[in-house]
């Protein structure tokens, strides 16, 4: 698995490009080392970007010999996309773009960076599904969810799910994993010509209650899902979740892999999934699974100045969901941070579907550039907190808290960009 | 216009609804039922919050009416729902105060525009109509100085109101409607002014939660239900850091060069 590293010639066989795509790889790996060189990150947007105004079917080009997947997702995306590349990774070479840069030029300079037939598996933004999917002629594609997210930017989820139907009506690949249990999702996934139907307990189902298909009203009863104007119903199911185990192919794997949480064990049924109907060996996939403790940052338990802490991200509403699994239970002290910048949205209102109640008696710190947004909904939540103007404060006050104990990380959950900052502090990605 | 005195209140419960969530939640806007629910608590009035879920029956007896955000196609459904039902216009013939933030406020009034830019009937109870205007979408920090509410209590002055909004559509106020007052920062209805109010029916589109940002706002309403006399002083101090950090913002267009290049590089 690599992200764009050096600029370093490709090993393994090599790629047979045009002599114009081969300028637009060289000049994006320039561009890439330059971008790293001044300390601007990992460089591979920027020098993706370069290699597309040179030769704008360079995607279409590096992907005519690869096997290709392609993950999208509001979330989880990230954590399957890796899970998906170690499973497959375990028999074959594989190249993914698992840190992120998941639009076109993130995804052409990783794909630049590999052998020519590497297997690709590419997290894909939501909204770039269509156009990836057109260049790359996936053969396989994992939908995992849609919900509410960067709500002043990113378009209405329905119109998203309008758009992966189009998708996969004008591009069909040769399977689709996608979650049953998501009325927006299933809808768009029905396109598609064969289907493996996961059924993952979602219970976020706050942004489907209206019909994708005909604008009535989806009814939940139980696990099944119904419109009550139309005939979109719950799709048959072929893999499943539970508590302790995933099944699927007539097997049943128990769980839990070394991720936490329901929400893991849900990303790691979709690459099980996924990298079965790849042609991996499912045992030999699982195992890989359990090696994976942290996916960029994700769930690192860290030193910073001399306090344990463990990263959480969560970026919506449907995430924070997920990640008060994680924070409900115990009683120590925590710290929630929430930014606002583009990559965040600019509009913090979502904090109000979020049930922070469920972290119960636990003291919190609010910290990030909206951390008044976060103190008044936990006074209206009647949690006790206090705001701090950074992490290093923040810890501060955890630490003169009477329910601090030392030998716990402090849980200190973030939102996107204040994630990545965070994850900075400790180190950055390893 | 209230229905209830203030002293009959003390036995029964201030019964608030939030209608369809589900088709009109998408902007956080279940957080007004949260501030006022909380904000009757604090003050010992007891309070009952309902959820009245599409395709659920409309109850036409509680004393105040929250309907929230959302999108083109399940606004169009809520408007066929709460036409159908008639529950919201009986309770509004008897005196209950009525919330509607941004495509709640848009069905309110007598037309309103669908997800393909069609005139579409809205619900007429509030004097005004919306249409959509040839311009960017309006998305940023709002604010309005110097906002009043006309209610039961006389004029109430609510300062400031601070919030976010996130619309296409342009507001024109009726005859027999008032606004909160002049836009200071960002769009508003698109005539300078922010806000629509017909008797006690309140439309805005302050997303923030509106009532989160701005509890004058908040106690205004509660107000005209439960009259001034029991309406005790609240401790707002996560509240005021919260205004006065974003009124700050508002004021320096916070939305237009806060793209740095890191977070390009990082994400764009």
């Amino acid at each position: 698995m690599t992200v764009s590293s050096a600029p370093a010639p490709a090993t393994g066989p090599a790629m047979k490009l045009r002599p114009r795509a081969r300028l637009a790889v060289t000049a994006g790996r320039i561009v890439a080392w330059a971008s790293r060189v001044v300390h601007f990150g990992t460089g591979s947007v920027i020098g993706g970007r370069v290699s597309l105004l040179i030769d704008k079917n360079l995607l279409a080009e590096l992907t005519t010999s690869r096997d290709v997947a392609i993950v999208s997702a509001t979330n989880g995306k990230t954590t399957t996309t890796k899970l998906l590349s170690t499973a497959l990774g375990s028999n074959r070479p594989v190249v993914s773009n698992w840190l992120g840069a998941n639009m076109t030029p993130g995804i052409v300079a990783a794909l630049a960076s590999a052998s020519a037939t590497d297997t690709a598996v590419l997290e894909v933004d939501e909204r770039w599904v269509d156009s990836v999917l057109r260049a790359t002629k996936a053969n396989t594609v994992v939908l995992l969810n849609l919900s509410r997210d960067q709500l002043d930017r990113t378009q209405e989820v329905r119109k998203l799910a309008e758009q992966w139907r189009t998708a996969l009506t004008t591009t069909p690949p040769r399977t689709v994993i996608a979650n049953a249990d998501d009325p927006l999702v299933a809808w768009a996934a029905l396109a598609a010509p064969r289907v493996l139907w996961i059924s993952t307990g979602q219970e976020w189902t706050a942004d489907a209650a209206g019909c994708p298909a005909c604008s009535g009203r989806i009814e939940f009863i139980g696990a099944e899902w119904a419109c009550t104007s139309c005939d979109l119903r719950r799709p048959p199911i072929d893999v499943t979740v539970e508590d302790e185990t995933i099944s699927l192919n007539e097997r049943t794997f128990r769980t839990p892999i070394a991720l936490p949480g329901r929400v893991n064990r849900v990303n790691a049924a979709f690459a099980l999934a996924a990298s079965s109907a790849m042609g991996a060996d499912l045992d030999t996939a699982f195992d890989a699974l359990d090696d994976i403790t942290e996916v960029a940052g994700r769930y690192r338990v860290a030193d910073f100045n001399g306090t344990k802490i463990r990263l959480l991200l969560a970026k919506n509403p449907a995430g924070w969901h997920e990640a008060l699994e994680l924070l409900e239970g115990p009683t120590t002290p925590l710290v929630i941070a929430i930014n606002a910048r583009i990559a965040d949205g600019h509009d913090p209102s979502w904090l109000w579907d979020v049930a922070y109640e469920r972290v119960g008696a636990r003291h919190v710190i609010a910290i990030g550039e909206r951390r008044h947004d976060l103190a008044v909904r936990f006074r209206y939540g009647n949690i006790s907190h206090a705001v701090a103007d950074n992490l290093e404060d923040a810890l501060d006050l955890v630490r003169q808290s009477p329910d601090f104990d030392s030998t716990v990380p402090v849980d200190v959950a973030s939102n996107y960009t204040a994630f990545q900052d965070h994850l900075e502090k400790v180190g950055g990605v390893l | 216009m209230s229905t209830t005195s203030p002293s009959s209140r003390a036995e029964s419960a201030v019964r608030i609804v939030s209608l369809y969530p589900d088709l009109l939640g998408t902007y956080g806007d279940g957080g007004n039922a949260l501030v006022l629910s909380r904000r009757l608590e604090w003050r010992g009035i007891a309070v009952e919050h309902t959820t009245v879920d599409a395709g659920a029956p409309v109850p036409d007896s509680a004393d105040l009416y929250l309907v929230g955000g959302g999108e083109d196609g399940p606004q169009v459904q809520a408007t066929r729902e709460l036409d159908q039902s008639q529950g919201l216009h009986r309770a509004v013939d008897k005196g209950a105060v009525v919330l509607a933030i941004c495509a709640g406020m848009q069905i309110l009034g007598h037309h309103f525009p669908d997800a393909t830019g069609a005139s579409r009937s809205g619900l007429g109870l509030l004097d005004c109509k919306t249409v959509r205007v040839d311009r960017p979408r309006a998305v940023g920090e709002l604010l309005t100085t110097n906002a009043r509410l006309a209610t039961a209590h006389g004029v109430v002055e609510l300062g400031q109101l601070t919030g976010f909004e996130n619309h296409a559509g342009r507001t024109i106020p009726g005859p027999t409607s008032l606004s909160f007052g002049a836009v200071e920062v960002g769009e508003g209805n698109g005539d300078g002014s922010e806000g629509v109010v017909t008797g006690t029916v309140v439309g805005t589109y302050l997303h923030g939660p509106a009532l989160a940002r701005n509890p004058r706002l908040a106690d205004a309403l509660l107000e005209w239900i439960v009259g001034p006399s029991a309406m005790s002083p609240l401790d707002d101090s996560d509240v005021e850091a919260l205004r006065t950090e974003r009124i700050a913002a508002a004021r320096d267009h916070e939305l237009a060069p806060r793209r740095s290049w890191r977070d390009i590089l990082r994400r764009s």
